[in-house]
């Protein structure tokens, strides 16, 4: 019995020092682990006022070390809501949409505190939003337009070179569609809110969404991200030249250029309008539906007759191009190696996309110069796709001519082996 | 004049001592002698392969750079190149299935028994080189096609356990397929190749004149109980001519193909693009190919791919030692390997229909 009350005191001995044991090993794990009371409470709160702990580890802010407190202030270690939203604590509440801009850049516009998470990183953005229509209507009490967050999101916020960021090429249209596409929000302002279903149906859109180009335009290429603006009149060109240099170069030299300035039409925007640019056609220099110079100019005059012999310029290069591509696909599709003709025809396509280039200086001797060069391509390449049929028929003579001989000489042995044995 | 030149030389070289065993020596005459004639076909289109060949050396260029071409310019600007070039790549495709048939007709007609052993297992290792011509001359134009399928049969070579990824590197030259690999591949193509197949065809000719036609033992019986029934004809010149006959039928059908269907160049090899969808090799990889595809990933717990890989080359070889698993005393030829030849016919054919179809 004495022993069964010895081994009992024992066991309880051993559980008493386990139990301390692990309660010291809980106390190291924890001791070091960063206290959020903020989003504690936050988690289990309703609405906009619900900010997670999954969706706030997403946000770049987060991932960088920084914390709630970081732009809203207070004591996120303390669980007493009076202690942890102290005014003593710095807590700010929730930011006045007016600060935002300001608090934001308070770090962003301090190069010496960005360059130690991104030396890349530029810090000129609040400057920017300062001198965009954004900006200035904030400063004249307008709290209606987009600031800092209303672009970025909040709380999740993710660097733009991230397919789910708000800011990320594909989805900047989305973004700013937001409000202004919003007929009712925008009201106030008078301007459009069409621009987005255009530019859905345009040829940017096709190559930024369709062709997964990235650097295609969106809004932001043309009118700037933090000092957006609408493009003025006189600005349109250059921000069109920015990828499309060489037709503003045509087009800077065109008697077109002055034109339009003297009488405040918006260059480029004139013929190719401006969020819905379609995919240029020749039918743009034609008399149609869809042709663009007969707006202004008269039936028969002048620039009427420039215009009629670019279009047909190019109508018979575009010809040419199609016809010795036929000719060439005959002959591959006959197995003949036309590969060199193949690739020339890549020279003769280049002539004409500079012709359609040159259209831009709206001088028909300049274009046709590049619809010779080209036409003298298509030419020879028609020439050898033709060379190349005529080259397969003179093979097949050339077989017939050889079966004819194999078979005189199957014969010839049959007849010879038939004597031998016989 | 000709007559004169033959009487010369011969007084000099003996010629009647050369060609007389060939005149007293005979081919057995039966419903099936028609299958004697594919190995002679397959040697005549071994001899246009080396003919054609080495006309493409004047102009053809080993390296990335210059290759594709080379071959380019032998097709569009070297008189009769096109011809030349369609003719070396249909002779190899035509040499690779006249082989098969032979190989086929060799086991149906069960002429690899005692004591033919040895023109068996040499033949089947000029099987063997002839696909490795295959593989090497596919990438020698520097295509796109080429470069991707070397690229994977270079891979699967390197799934073989330990020595694989050793073999792989020595294949190409590097660990990647580049212009090294080309340069290694025309080596094997036009100087180790030829030189093993060549005495490998010389030896396999040897055996077979010293062993004389293999008569199926099903002719061989109705022989024994009807000798009346035993037809031959002499090697020189009865059967010589009726397979001279054979080599013109076989040039006039290399003639079509490469009138009709020159061989195709293609786009030349970028190493930096994604390779193209539903890309397969040539057709005589294409049972194999297919049947690598058709393994799981994992089989209990062997990579599926090593599994097919080590499936593949034992069966390779257990086909090569073939005639020393048949050892029927009363001369016929085991059953199973009837069976098993005809398996092998159905499984070669089906999957290669399979593996062409297949997406």
């Amino acid at each position: 019995m004495a022993i069964l009350q010895s081994n009992f005191r024992r066991l309880i001995a051993a559980r008493a020092a386990g139990l301390a044991g692990f309660l010291a090993l809980a106390a190291c794990l924890a001791y070091g682990q960063d206290v959020n009371s903020c989003l504690d409470c936050h988690s289990a709160q309703p609405g906009r006022l619900e900010v997670t702990q999954e969706k706030f580890s997403q946000d770049i802010h987060s991932q960088k070390g920084l914390t709630c407190t970081s732009c809203h202030g207070g004591d996120a270690s303390s669980y007493d809501p009076d202690q942890a939203m102290s005014k003593k604590a710095g807590w700010k509440g929730k930011i006045d949409r007016k600060q935002i801009p300001q608090l934001c850049g308070s770090c962003h516009s301090n190069p010496a505190y960005m360059r130690s998470f991104n030396p890349s990183l530029r810090t000129d953005q609040l400057d920017q939003y300062h001198t965009s229509m954004h900006g200035k209507r904030l400063a004249a009490g307008d709290d209606k337009v987009a600031v800092c967050t209303d672009c970025h999101s909040v709380h999740d916020l993710r660097p733009p070179s991230d397919p789910r960021s708000t800011v990320n090429p594909v989805n900047v249209a989305q973004t700013c569609s937001r409000c202004h596409s919003d007929a009712a929000y925008m009201k106030q302002y008078g301007i459009p809110t069409d621009q987005f279903a255009k530019y859905n149906t345009s040829v940017h859109h096709d190559a930024m969404v369709v062709r997964g180009d990235l650097s295609a335009p969106t809004c932001t290429t043309c009118h700037g991200n933090h000092g957006a603006a609408p493009p003025g009149v006189d600005k349109v060109q250059n921000v069109c030249a920015n990828c499309h240099a060489f037709q503003a170069q045509m087009y800077g030299k065109s008697t077109h250029f002055k034109a339009f300035q003297d009488k405040g039409l918006p260059g480029c925007v004139v013929c190719h309008s401006n969020h819905g640019i379609h995919m240029p056609s020749d039918a743009m220099l034609g008399t149609g539906p869809g042709g663009v110079c007969m707006r202004c100019h008269a039936p028969g005059d002048h620039c009427d007759r420039a215009r009629a012999e670019i279009l047909g310029n190019l109508t018979q290069l575009d010809g040419a191009i199609k016809n010795a591509d036929q000719s060439l696909r005959l002959a591959e599709s006959a197995g003949m190696e036309v590969s060199e003709a193949r690739l020339a025809q890549d020279q003769a396509v280049d002539s004409l996309t500079k012709a359609r280039v040159t259209i831009h200086s709206f001088q028909a001797a300049l274009v046709n110069q590049d619809v010779q060069t080209g036409m003298k391509i298509a030419s020879a390449n028609l020439k050898a796709g033709q060379d190349a049929m005529v080259e397969r028929n003179h093979r097949r003579i050339g077989l017939g001519i050889c079966f004819i001989a194999i078979a005189m000489m199957l014969v010839g042995l049959w007849l010879y082996i038939k004597k031998l044995e016989s | 004049m000709l007559a004169s030149l033959v009487r010369w030389l011969d007084e000099r070289l003996d010629l009647e001592g050369l060609i007389a065993p060939f005149k007293h020596k005979t081919v057995p005459t039966h419903r099936f002698s028609y299958w004697y004639f594919f190995g002679g076909v397959t040697l005549f289109l071994f001899i246009i392969q080396v003919l054609t060949g080495i006309l493409l050396l004047l102009y053809y260029r080993p390296g990335a750079n210059e290759a594709y071409e080379s071959v380019q310019y032998i097709m569009t600007r070297v008189q009769f190149g096109w011809l030349i070039r369609s003719i070396h790549a249909w002779a190899a495709n035509l040499m690779i299935f006249t082989a098969f048939v032979h190989m086929f007709s060799v086991l149906f007609l069960k002429a690899y028994r005692k004591p033919r052993e040895l023109t068996w297992v040499s033949g089947m290792l000029l099987l063997f080189l002839v696909m490795g011509f295959g593989f090497s001359g596919y990438l020698l134009p520097w295509n796109t096609l080429a470069f991707f399928a070397t690229k994977v049969g270079t891979e699967m070579a390197g799934q073989v356990p330990i020595v694989g990824k050793a073999m792989m590197i020595f294949l190409r030259g590097g660990p990647e397929v580049t212009g090294a690999t080309l340069t290694r591949f025309f080596g094997f193509h036009v100087a180790v190749l030829p030189g093993l197949v060549t005495v490998l065809i010389a030896m396999h000719l040897f055996f077979v004149q010293r062993q004389g036609m293999s008569v199926p033992p099903k002719i061989e019986e109705e022989w024994i109980e009807n000798p009346s029934a035993r037809r031959e004809m002499k090697f020189f010149p009865n059967f010589m001519l009726r397979e001279l006959m054979a080599w013109y039928v076989a040039m006039g059908v290399l003639g079509a193909l490469a009138a009709f269907f020159p061989w195709n160049l293609s786009t030349k090899a970028d190493p930096f693009v994604s390779a193209p969808a539903g890309i397969k090799p040539e057709w005589y990889f294409l049972f194999m190919f297919q049947t690598l595809k058709l393994i799981p990933s994992k089989v209990w717990f062997v990579d599926g791919e090593v599994l097919g890989i080590l499936g593949c080359s034992l069966a390779g070889l257990l086909w090569l030692l073939l005639p020393f698993f048949d050892n029927d005393k009363a001369g016929r030829g085991k059953a199973w390997i009837t069976g098993l030849s005809i398996f092998a016919l159905v499984y070669v054919v089906g999957m290669s229909v399979y593996g062409y179809l297949a997406k």
